[in-house]
């Protein structure tokens, strides 16, 4: 019984296509099972006779992995059935089509490609090697094995790897929600699938870094109602206001993104209600406005923070971001700089994406995605011209803030960056 | 003089020294060692071998003394000091060729001399102060060991009193003695005595003797020494040492009180010395704390180049960790995969006394200070066939778990032969088996390994034969 989905675990033979005897080339249809979700094809992988129904027609709950039919490749012995199906784990006899797990690719049948590595293809080939202490404390402690890279001989996670597991998982104790989250590992090991289909790869071992954007991320996305809401921002002021701040700041340089940060911090303190964090008991209002602003390094995504923004001047905002910036990069900042912020403000906008949607950083409950600014054609008073623009796209947490709460604080916000004067008090 | 370029040279031929050049030829470098005394080191030559040589007589001494018990009668026996310790110095002598051997055959240089470093890879070997051999190597380990430590007021003199290297090799067999320190060394050297007739003192500073083994391993091996006749002083200090020509009258400080002990010999087993002095390390980067060199997991110094090994380093100060680390730093230098740095709570320790002493990991005061909440299992020698078979149904086999993990935290033996049993629990706590993986395993009847699996059980309220 081949597993047509992550979740299922077992399924009825709805009907025999195929009977015994008949010959049958890969990709013939077999059979039709049942799942919990939809019926589907089977397709046989391999060719040969069809010598043996095991399972009959009409057969509910048969487990994912049970024979359910024998395959004889040509010049195979039909004497080696018997053998199949008595133990059902003859050496090199007939191929069972058991494996046969290929889902039918129907268009109207979304099997997901992922679903073809069946628990027992993990079981042969992805066997994890664990110390039985490892073991033991993986279990206690409700570690996914498969998650963790381990140190000792030949690779055997041993208990030193698990403490690493944990303390990787520290900085995110602080997160409001304060639950048990534990990450969801994916139900297909890559590694198990690779090397059932053969695809070349190596592996990189997880650093705490990466796994707790990981863990962090996925709980994010899992837990937090995310909407997202997109508004288009003129940026021809915003530029000609840089232009005459740098001419004038003799070699100093604000970015636009240091008036991104700014204009994110005054807009929270001039629409608070956007500058919140939910938990089960309470709304937390902020009181001060901290941008965490998200850099890329070596490591993976870090978000250091430039504390109260809103009363920063565009200068101090830019030393900082230098600062911590080219330290996030070494992996140097401390704690306190990077954990925290009351909202997070992604800019993709030097690759030249135009528009992204970004995963809100708990307990935050919005995070601003900056497109590239760039030349557009637009229309303006019924006149198609060239202007700077710039797409931020602000996914919101919907527990903390409504539609509409969102849709003003991002209006008050491109007032911000359109009439940029406000920002250099 | 010669100049010779190496990619690896090792100072010291020790335990340490030789088997890192062993196994830095098995990974193709060219490999020299600088050796100014003996190829083994103090081990093979003034250490552990010739002592289990000696060791062995006291055994067979004990046994012949009672001999009766097992059925014989032995009208009249006699021993030969002076072939005892000839035996000894055989034993280290044979060892000591078969080094050489080994370095010849894996293509080891050897330079006889001291090693002194000249900064930039540069290593100066001298002999009676001269130089015979300046060597370049990318890669140099230090595993020079140490020396007995000297207190003020107790230097040997060779003659009355004894490092470890006199009481190895006297030319006869005194009537009585008097032991300062209780750590492996002055145990053993006790126990030796003892067994072979003469009157001894232990004398230690501590509350207990062996104070590194567990409390309760340690009480009951006192309890056996004093049952022998061996007088045992804890919480005691030796303040004057008066010598005669042929005695030493020592004074003992104890619960403020002093006692005069007047013996033949006295031998001092206070500690060791780290050998750090001449070695040139003022020419380096490499730093010392409390004159042992101070190295990285991977036995780095701070000085590019340079490693350090064995007792030259931290402890515990034992020959099984310097060869563990010589090892460990030659495959780091050839990048190996798979390399694991030491750890401590995994390296075994034996005293070679009567009764044996031998553990691994944390005692369970230790593991109780560290937080853990423990499982104790102890299995005493008389509740074993082989041991009652034997006649050594005096000793014991305690573990601790963390009751947590079932992770193996230490393992405390005392008896007989234990020395070759606490490798069963190493293995183990290095696999990090738990108290299941040993209760699932299948010990040979009848040997004294079964108590392995006995204390496990009990630690669990399993126990069978109790």
């Amino acid at each position: 019984m081949p597993a047509l989905s992550p979740t299922m675990t077992e399924g009825k033979l709805a009907k025999w296509v195929k009977k015994e005897g008949d010959q049958i080339k890969a990709g013939d249809v077999i059979a039709e099972i049942e799942t919990d979700k939809a019926t589907m094809e089977v397709e046989a992988v391999d060719e040969g006779t069809l010598a043996k129904i095991v399972i009959p027609e009409g057969t509910d709950g048969v487990k994912v992995n049970t024979l359910i039919a024998v395959l004889l490749e040509e010049g195979e012995d039909a004497a080696a059935v018997n053998a199949v199906t008595a133990d059902g784990a003859a050496a090199p006899a007939p191929k069972t089509v058991t494996p046969a797990n290929q889902p039918a690719a129907g268009a109207d049948k979304p099997a997901p490609r992922m679903a073809v590595a069946t628990p027992q293809q993990a079981a042969a080939t992805g066997r994890i090697f664990a110390s039985p202490l490892a073991k033991r404390i993986a279990k206690e402690r409700g570690i996914d094995l498969s998650t963790i890279k381990g140190s000792g001989p030949h690779g055997r996670i041993v208990k030193a790897d698990l403490e690493g597991a944990k303390a990787g998982m520290k900085p995110a104790a602080q997160a409001a929600s304060g639950g048990t989250f534990t990450p969801a590992s994916s139900s297909v090991n890559a590694v198990a699938l690779a090397d059932a289909y053969g695809i070349p790869y190596s592996l990189q071992p997880n650093s705490g870094v990466r796994k707790v954007i990981a863990r962090r991320l996925s709980e994010s996305k899992q837990t937090v109602p995310h909407f997202y809401l997109t508004v288009d921002c003129e940026l021809d002021a915003l530029l000609a206001v840089r232009k005459q701040v740098n001419d004038a700041a003799d070699g100093f340089k604000v970015s636009v993104n240091d008036f991104i940060i700014k204009a994110t911090a005054v807009a929270l303190k001039k629409y608070p209600a956007a500058n919140v964090s939910w938990t089960d008991e309470n709304i937390v209002q902020y009181e001060r406005a901290d941008v965490s602003v998200a850099v890329a390094s070596d490591n993976g995504l870090i978000t250091p923070i430039i504390v109260d923004a809103a009363n920063k001047s565009l200068k101090q905002i830019s030393i900082e971001m230098k600062d911590l910036g080219g330290r996030a990069k070494e992996g140097k900042l401390k704690p306190h700089e990077f954990q925290g912020g009351t909202i997070s403000v992604s800019n993709l906008g030097m690759f030249g994406i135009r528009e992204f949607s970004a995963i809100i950083n708990p307990p935050q409950a919005a995070i601003l995605a900056i497109g590239a600014g760039g030349e557009r054609a637009v229309v303006k008073n019924g006149q198609l011209t060239v202007a700077n623009m710039m797409t931020v796209t602000a996914s919101f947490d919907h527990r903390a803030i409504d539609g509409a709460v969102g849709a003003e604080f991002l209006q008050v916000f491109k007032n911000l960056i359109e009439n940029p004067m406000g920002l250099l008090l | 003089m010669s100049e010779q370029k190496f990619d690896v040279v090792v100072v010291g031929g020790g335990p340490g020294g030789y088997v890192a050049a062993i196994r830095a030829a098995q990974l193709g470098f060219s490999t020299a060692v600088v050796e100014r005394e003996h190829l083994g080191g103090i081990c093979l030559n003034w250490g552990c071998i010739p002592t289990k040589a000696l060791l062995r007589c006291a055994e067979i001494n004990h046994l012949m003394r009672h001999a009766d018990q097992f059925g014989f009668t032995v009208e009249k026996y006699s021993f030969d000091f002076k072939k005892i310790v000839e035996r000894s110095r055989k034993v280290a002598a044979q060892l000591s060729g078969g080094i050489k051997h080994l370095m010849k055959k894996n293509k080891v240089t050897v330079f006889e001399g001291h090693g002194k470093l000249l900064g930039k890879g540069k290593l100066d070997v001298s002999k009676d102060g001269k130089n015979v051999a300046t060597l370049e190597a990318k890669h140099i380990i230090l595993a020079t060991g140490a020396r007995a430590r000297v207190l003020p007021g107790l230097e040997p003199d060779g003659k009355r009193v004894w490092t470890y290297k006199e009481a190895m090799t006297p030319q006869e067999m005194p009537k009585s003695l008097v032991v300062i320190g209780s750590g492996a060394i002055g145990i053993e050297f006790a126990s030796f005595y003892h067994n072979m007739g003469a009157d001894v003192t232990v004398v230690e500073v501590m509350d207990r003797i062996m104070p590194v083994e567990d409390a309760e391993i340690s009480a009951f091996a006192r309890k056996q020494f004093e049952k022998q006749g061996m007088k045992i002083l804890t919480g005691a200090k030796v303040v004057r040492l008066d010598k005669t020509e042929n005695t030493v009258t020592v004074h003992v400080e104890a619960g403020g009180k002093t006692e005069k002990i007047t013996v033949d010999r006295v031998i001092s087993a206070v500690g060791i010395v780290a050998n750090t002095e001449n070695l040139g390390l003022e020419n380096t980067k490499v730093k010392t704390d409390r004159n042992h060199i101070v190295v990285n997991q991977w036995l780095e110094t701070d000085e590019k180049g340079v490693y350090a090994i064995g007792d030259v380093v931290h402890g515990p100060w034992l020959a099984h960790k310097a060869s563990h680390e010589g090892v460990i730093c030659v495959e780091k230098i050839k990048g190996l995969p798979d390399v694991h740095p030491m750890k401590k709570e995994n390296i075994p320790g034996c005293t070679y006394c009567t009764p044996q002493v031998a553990s691994v990991g944390l005692t369970e005061a230790a593991a109780k200070e560290k937080g853990y909440d423990v499982k104790v299992g102890k299995f005493p020698f008389i509740g074993n066939g082989k041991a009652i078979a034997l006649g050594e149904p005096e000793g014991m086999v305690k573990t601790v778990f963390d009751a947590k993990t079932g992770e193996l935290l230490g393992a405390h033996m005392v008896g007989a032969d234990v020395t070759e049993m606490i490798q069963g629990y190493v293995i183990g706590k290095t696999m990090e088996a738990t108290e299941l993986d040993f209760m699932h395993t299948v010990f040979p009847h009848p040997t004294l390994s079964e108590m392995m699996h006995e204390s496990v059980l009990d630690a669990y309220g399993k126990v069978i034969h109790m």
